[in-house]
């Protein structure tokens, strides 16, 4: 039976019940994609058939222990490393002079360290297409790349993505609001 | 009564009082409240006799569900029926002239009958109340959950043979709804009723794309941090990853003949379009180019490939052919064109267009290149046809939130479907269903 926000509505339409079982729900993970996914719980995919009665209340429990954060220079607050953001002007990808250092610092991580490897996820903020402005996201993270390109940093160990405009916040009413989801962030494959 | 009959002759938007209503049955709620505005000066009237189903009473009322569909087409009037004596089933027992004072030019009746082995027959007639002549005349035999899409293809015979319109009501709307943080591909009958959850994920999903036999759905899942294609079987449930290749796959797009998709894939640059074989094999590139080529989509005769691209400085919409070559610009009114979608006949083109910084749905007439902008609103997006090209489907923004909104064609009907606490977008109209 579909949980979804309609459910108490359609409870109690147990006419419908077949036209339910005519478009069956389908759990996510009985075919994963061949993408690693190292975040610390899996992305939660329920079969909403399935579902219990609070579907979105899934907990992101995390079994990393931050004990170690301090001698981590990508987790230390006072080491540029912790720095993972990038921000853009509004339909542009080209990289501010501020941002310079935090890329600097990245790539020579980088070099020193060639098991690592980055996601540079592009974002733009709401205005346009989703489609486009996923486009528009990945353009950003491909100028980020190209900087660690030039700096040295292999192709190897960068992964470019896009969440478009799926992160940014909704309704903003300014460019003050604008600016803050034209970002690209910079994601350790271990973070 | 004839097929050349004009129903909508023009715009009473100032004259025509908002028409709201939800649909409501004994045993189902609509999910989606659909509200009307515009509506022609000649709409036919029409009786829809409430159907005998004393066989199953406790079923959807389907005479409801017709005159829900003909009143939302904007071209029926559909008439009170309550204060009429006599209830007829089958054309048979109707009198014409108690309809001819009603002023109705167009009578249905009908009956469901229980059938051995759990069926249902559904009898229906339409009868000309002038010529008091029977204009169709169709039997169904059923499994009691079809009674509602039963009830849409009667409300298709009506419209067909009134009209001269092809079908619309037995179709299926994909959206996605967003609830909190929790994103659902839900498909719903076209009236908005009984939708049902596809899959869900706590990361976003976007761009559903209607297999051309309405069997399957592809769309991009985010479940994995990153945007990749999956295909779905609605009978089965059954989920295939289609392209997970590295960087972003995203924005498919069926082939007429549903054997391959449009795809668009980065790696480690710009988005660009590719082919794939529905099976996830064949991976054939489609452009090269330094800018951005997105939003693919297939001409009704599979020879072209229409797409967004920045490559001229601004983004607007291109052709190219489906076995590849160069790419030939189409959208030259306005500084922004995205998003195309090609109406069944392949004589109009749906897109988003920015004017002055509002994103409203505007259709190009393919030949003539002339453009008319349909929606009105400050956000809107996602156009998609319904099955007969007559109303494009969009994503619209109603205070800060996403509700589905429609507009017949000609741009003279609107009319908004929203779900209270529901953020809904990105809908796709299906194909007719069988």
């Amino acid at each position: 039976m579909n949980k979804g926000i309609f459910n108490k509505k359609v409870l109690g339409a147990l006419v419908l019940a077949a036209m339910l079982s005519a478009c069956k729900s389908t759990p996510m993970t009985d075919k994963p994609a061949s993408v690693e996914d190292k975040s610390p719980a899996n992305t939660t995919m329920t079969q909403s058939s399935n579902d219990s009665a609070d579907t979105s209340g899934v907990k992101e429990v995390s079994i990393d222990s931050n004990a170690n954060d301090a001698n981590n220079p990508l987790k230390d607050p006072s080491n540029i490393l912790s720095k993972r953001n990038i921000y853009f002007d509004f339909n542009s990808d080209t990289i501010r002079g501020e941002f310079r250092p935090l890329i600097e610092a990245h790539a020579k991580y980088l070099l020193a360290n060639t098991d690592a490897k980055i996601v540079l996820q592009g974002n733009a903020d709401e205005r346009g297409t989703r489609e486009y402005n996923l486009s528009l996201g990945q353009r950003r993270a491909v100028s980020v790349k190209k900087s660690f390109n030039l700096l040295g940093v292999q192709d190897k160990q960068i992964e470019t993505v896009s969440f478009g405009e799926e992160k940014a916040t909704q309704n903003c009413a300014d460019e003050a609001c604008y600016q803050l989801n034209r970002h690209v962030d910079v994601v350790y494959g271990n973070d | 009564m004839n097929k050349t009959f004009n129903l909508i002759q023009r715009l009473l938007l100032s004259l025509s009082a908002i028409l709201t209503f939800v649909i409501m049955t004994p045993v189902s709620h609509a999910a989606l409240e659909i509200e009307i505005s515009g509506g022609g000066a000649q709409q036919l009237p029409i009786a829809i006799v409430p159907f005998n189903q004393d066989a199953v009473k406790n079923q959807d009322n389907i005479a409801s569900i017709i005159s829900a569909d003909l009143r939302r087409s904007g071209m029926f009037r559909v008439l009170e029926t309550a204060g009429v004596v006599s209830k007829p089933s089958t054309i048979s027992q109707v009198n014409y002239s108690d309809w001819a004072n009603l002023q109705a030019q167009a009578i249905a009746v009908g009956k469901i009958e229980q059938l051995p082995g759990n069926r249902l027959k559904v009898s229906f007639q339409l009868g000309d109340v002038l010529k008091q002549s029977q204009l169709a005349s169709m039997d169904y035999n059923i499994a009691p959950n079809q009674l509602r899409m039963t009830a849409h293809k009667i409300a298709d015979v009506i419209y067909q043979k009134l009209t001269g319109d092809s079908a619309i009501f037995a179709s299926r709307i994909a959206y996605i709804n967003k609830t909190k943080e929790r994103y659902s591909l839900q498909v719903a009958d076209a009236d908005g009723v009984n939708p049902q959850t596809v899959v869900s994920s706590n990361e976003p999903i976007i761009s559903p794309s209607w297999s051309p036999d309405g069997t399957k759905i592809a769309y991009v899942s985010f479940e994995k941090k990153k945007p990749i294609i999956f295909v779905q079987s609605l009978m089965t449930g059954q989920r295939t990853t289609l392209a997970s290749f590295k960087g972003n796959n995203s924005a498919p797009a069926w082939s007429p003949d549903g054997s391959k998709l449009a795809i668009v894939l980065t790696y480690a640059a710009n988005s660009q379009l590719y082919l794939i074989n529905a099976d996830g094999s064949g991976l054939k590139p489609l452009t090269k180019s330094n800018a951005i080529d997105t939003e693919p989509v297939w001409s009704p005769d599979a020879k072209w490939i229409y797409f967004s691209s920045d490559r001229g400085g601004s983004p607007q919409i291109y052709k190219i052919s489906s076995i590849g070559g160069d790419a030939q610009r189409v959208t030259f009114d306005g500084p922004y064109n995205l998003s195309p979608r090609f109406s069944p006949d392949g004589k109009s083109l749906a897109m988003v267009r920015n004017d002055g910084g509002k994103f409203r749905i505007a259709l190009q007439n393919i030949v003539t290149g002339q453009v008319q902008v349909l929606s009105e609103g400050n956000q809107d997006e996602s156009p998609s046809f319904a099955p007969n090209g007559r109303v494009v489907l969009y994503a619209t923004k109603v205070g800060g939130r996403g509700a589905l909104a429609a507009v017949s064609a000609d741009g003279r009907v609107r009319q908004r479907l929203s779900e209270s606490g529901g953020d809904i977008r990105e809908p796709a109209w299906g194909p007719l269903l069988n």
